[in-house]
Parts: C-alpha cells; structure tokens; sequence
C-alpha cells in the first residue's frame, strides 16, 4: 500500500506538501497561493483515494514554505486541508488551515451594489459563520454566502 | 482627537442612542443660532433626496452654521469621473464635518475611513441611513413616554425597507413585541428578524393589517412599491389592503400614533392625516431636533 501511494505522487526534497485538498478545490487552490506563476518545481494530483474524504487532491511545492497568511487565503474553499513543510525529505511541520476571523482582499463581495464592486476600494469581510462560511462586509455589510463566494 | 463619525446606528451604544435623544430633546426647546458659528459642514449629495438634505440644512442653519455641498452627483466633479476617495479627501480639508448621501452601498463607511474630518451618512444605497433612525426612536419616546415595552406594528415592504431593518434592530434593545405585517413576497428578511429572535422577544407575522390596529401603539407604514413584484397582477392584488383609512383606526388604542418615512404615495388616505394619532409629519420635523443633537455632538460642542 505504502509503495503504491508514493507512486501516485512523488517524495520532495524540501518544501510544501498540502494534502487533503478537496478534489474540486486544487486549481483554486493553486490559482490562490500564485502557484501557476510560481518558477519551483510543482506536482499536483487529483481524484486520488483517501481513506477519510473517498476522493482528494495533494500538491506538492518545492523549495517554497508559506506565511499563515498565505494559508489562510486556501480555508475558503480548502477548509480540510493539511499543510505538512519539508526539508532534506524530513517534515520539519505540519499546519493545519484556519478559517479567519477577518478576510481581506481577495474575495469579491456579492452584492453588485456595494461600493467595493465599482471604486478602487480595499475589500474586507468580517467570518460570521465559520462552519457554514459567511461573510459579512465591512463595508456594505451585506452577507456573502458560501456558494456565492468569488475570489479574485 | 478623534474623529467620530455616525454611518451605521449600530455604531452608538444604547446609552449614546439615549444620550443623543436627550440632547434632541433640548435642541427642540431650546434653539441655539449660534452654536454652528465658524463652523462650515459639507453636505455632499450624490443622488437628490430632498427631504432628507433640506432638513439636513435646516439643521445647520438653526445652529448658525455655514454650508458647502452639491446636491446632486451632475453638479459636481464625480461628473468628470473623479472617485469618491479624492472628492472626500479633498472636501474634508474644507469643512469641519461631511454630510453625506450617496447610491452605492458602504460608500459612507469608506468615507468615513479616507475623511480628515467625521462623516454623517445621510443615506448610502440601500444600506444604513441612521438618522432616520434616531428620529424614528425620538419620535416614538416622544409619543409614548418611553422605548421600553412598546408594541410596534411595521407595515409594507418589509423586505426591502431600509428603515424597518434599522428600526426593528434599534427596538430590541427596548423589549419591543413586533407586529409583522406584510405580503408574503415582501416579508422581512431573516437576518433582520435574528436580532428579535436572540432577545427572545415576542412577534407576530400576518399579511393583514386591520387585525393590529387594536394591539398597536406604533403603526410603522412603509411604501409598497411596484418595481418590487415580478408578478404585476399580484402587485394589484396586494396593493389595496395595505392603505391606511381613518375609519380602520376606530378600534385603536388612545396613544396609538401612525409613523411613515415619507415620502408617502397612497399607503395612508389623506383622510387620515386630520386624526391627531397622525404623526408622520411632525416625524419628519424631528429630524431637525436629531440632526441638530448629532452635529452639535460630533462636533463636540455639546
């Protein structure tokens, strides 16, 4: 078993590996952390065989660690994810994600007529709802729901 | 110092709310034209809205102050596409304070954070506009002697009245039993009525309005208006039964008082407005009392 998984997807030297991705969540993912810009080496997979989800997605980045900041920007749509950090084939940590209390610039609020849709204006939420993820704007203060979420 | 600006009501505390109806009620007994002197406030309209800027005005003219403002957005540089961030920057280097009404949703919040100088949100989309508010609550303890254990009956588009949501929300801190009365379409909102529910305070929803008029002592009426039904026909079949007549309030308590935002179109005949238990008028003259409280304490003068 143990053989047949290193198989799926490659051991790294040193870097990130973030595991337990929902499978339909791994290009956002690595659209949110700039990986399809990013110059290391990067492998990715997805619809693999997970015990605990039935199906996942792993990517595993080379030579780069992130900031919690970082991490955090993935909890949106990746809330199970676990991040495990890499040097010399050693895990030297392992984070988990954590949905923030706070959320700022990058999700798009969900009202058409809020002022951040139309002015160049910082975008901020406020994490009412962790479980069910539900944003509240600073600014017009109207909710964004999960599936109403657009990350730009 | 600080800069304190007023966007949202939840911005006060409830003993500020009270603070702040205690100094309206003193500025309505005792004028005070000189309290605004060498003060200059802007007042910024970007969409027109006559009553809310004329009393605005008269506010800062009862106080002795001096204004500076457009009122409307073609009037003014937004015209040639300047952003509200550098029309606020720049005014507020003018004035002591901003008044502002704008279309878009938390423009005022945003103001309120690029400002040299505090912001009055005198309206900002359809989002919070918590002056009506404050003369809301004014004009119900000046009727009723008192916020606390009142039965308030909202009438009307619930769903998308702005000053209903701010109003129910200001009310139940004060132990308010709420009347709901509204087409189905147009019920309110439910994260509205989550801030009766966590005070565990007690409502009824029905979509006839005569059966309340007995229990009342605030009847809140609001405009139903057109553009909110995707069904014509149903907007014809709902319209008829949610127009105050004088006859209806026969069976009504001796405090009860009829509040409207205004502007009212035929939601209360006008046969209404000679019963002494109209009230929407002198509302609306509240405001300037509220408006000249809030000034006067943004500004620190009282």
């Amino acid at each position: 078993m143990e053989a047949r998984k290193l198989l799926q997807v490659s051991a790294i030297e040193n870097g990130t590996v973030i595991d337990h991705i929902p499978t339909e969540a791994v290009f956002s993912v690595i659209k949110f952390l700039g990986l399809d810009a990013c110059n290391s080496p990067i492998t990715f997979g997805t619809n693999l065989d997970s015990k605990k989800f039935g199906k996942k997605g792993i990517i595993k980045v080379s030579n780069r660690y992130f900031e919690d900041d970082e991490i955090n920007k993935i909890a949106l749509v990746a809330p199970s994810a676990s991040l495990i950090e890499i040097k010399d084939f050693m895990v030297i940590a392992k984070k988990t994600v954590q949905i923030p209390d706070v959320i700022e610039g990058f999700v798009k609020c969900f009202n058409p007529k809020c002022i951040t849709n139309h002015q160049k204006v910082p975008r901020k939420f406020y994490v009412t709802d962790k479980e069910n993820l539900k944003l509240k704007c600073h600014y017009c203060e109207k909710f964004t729901k999960k599936e109403n979420i657009t990350i730009l | 110092m600080k800069k304190r600006s007023l966007v949202s009501i939840t911005d006060f505390t409830k003993q500020e709310m009270l603070e702040l109806l205690n100094l309206s009620e003193y500025f309505e007994h005792h004028p005070e034209p000189t309290l605004l002197q060498n003060k200059i406030v802007a007042s910024l309209f970007f969409e027109p809205s006559t009553r809310t800027r004329l009393s605005f005005e008269t506010a800062i003219q009862r106080l002795g102050g001096r204004i500076i403002g457009f009122t409307d957005a073609s009037s003014s540089s937004v015209q040639k596409g300047e952003s509200l961030r550098d029309t606020i920057t720049n005014v507020s280097l003018y004035a002591d304070l901003i008044v502002m009404r704008h279309p878009l949703d938390g423009s005022a919040r945003f103001a309120s954070e690029v400002s040299h100088v505090p912001i009055i949100n005198a309206g900002d989309g359809a989002n919070q506009h918590p002056t009506q508010c404050l003369l809301d609550l004014y004009s119900i303890r000046k009727t009723q002697g008192t916020l606390e254990n009142l039965k308030i009956a909202f009438v009307g588009d619930l769903k998308y009245g702005r000053t209903v949501h701010s109003l129910v929300q200001a009310m139940a801190q004060f132990n308010t039993t709420y009347y709901l009365v509204s087409p189905m379409e147009l019920k309110l909102p439910r994260e509205v009525k989550q801030h009766i529910k966590d005070k565990n305070l007690e409502y009824f929803q029905c979509t006839g309005l005569e059966e309340v008029i007995p229990e009342a002592d605030i009847i809140y009426m609001t405009r139903i208006q057109r553009e909110r039904f995707a069904d014509p026909l149903e907007y014809e079949r709902v319209k008829n039964s949610y127009v105050l007549k004088n006859a209806m309030l026969n069976p009504a308590k001796n405090n009860l008082k009829v509040m409207h935002p205004l502007p009212r179109v035929n939601e209360i005949d006008e046969d209404v407005d000679t019963n002494t238990k109209a009230y929407y008028f002198q509302q609306a003259l509240n405001g300037v009392y509220v408006r000249e409280a809030l000034l006067a304490s943004i500004l620190n003068l009282k």
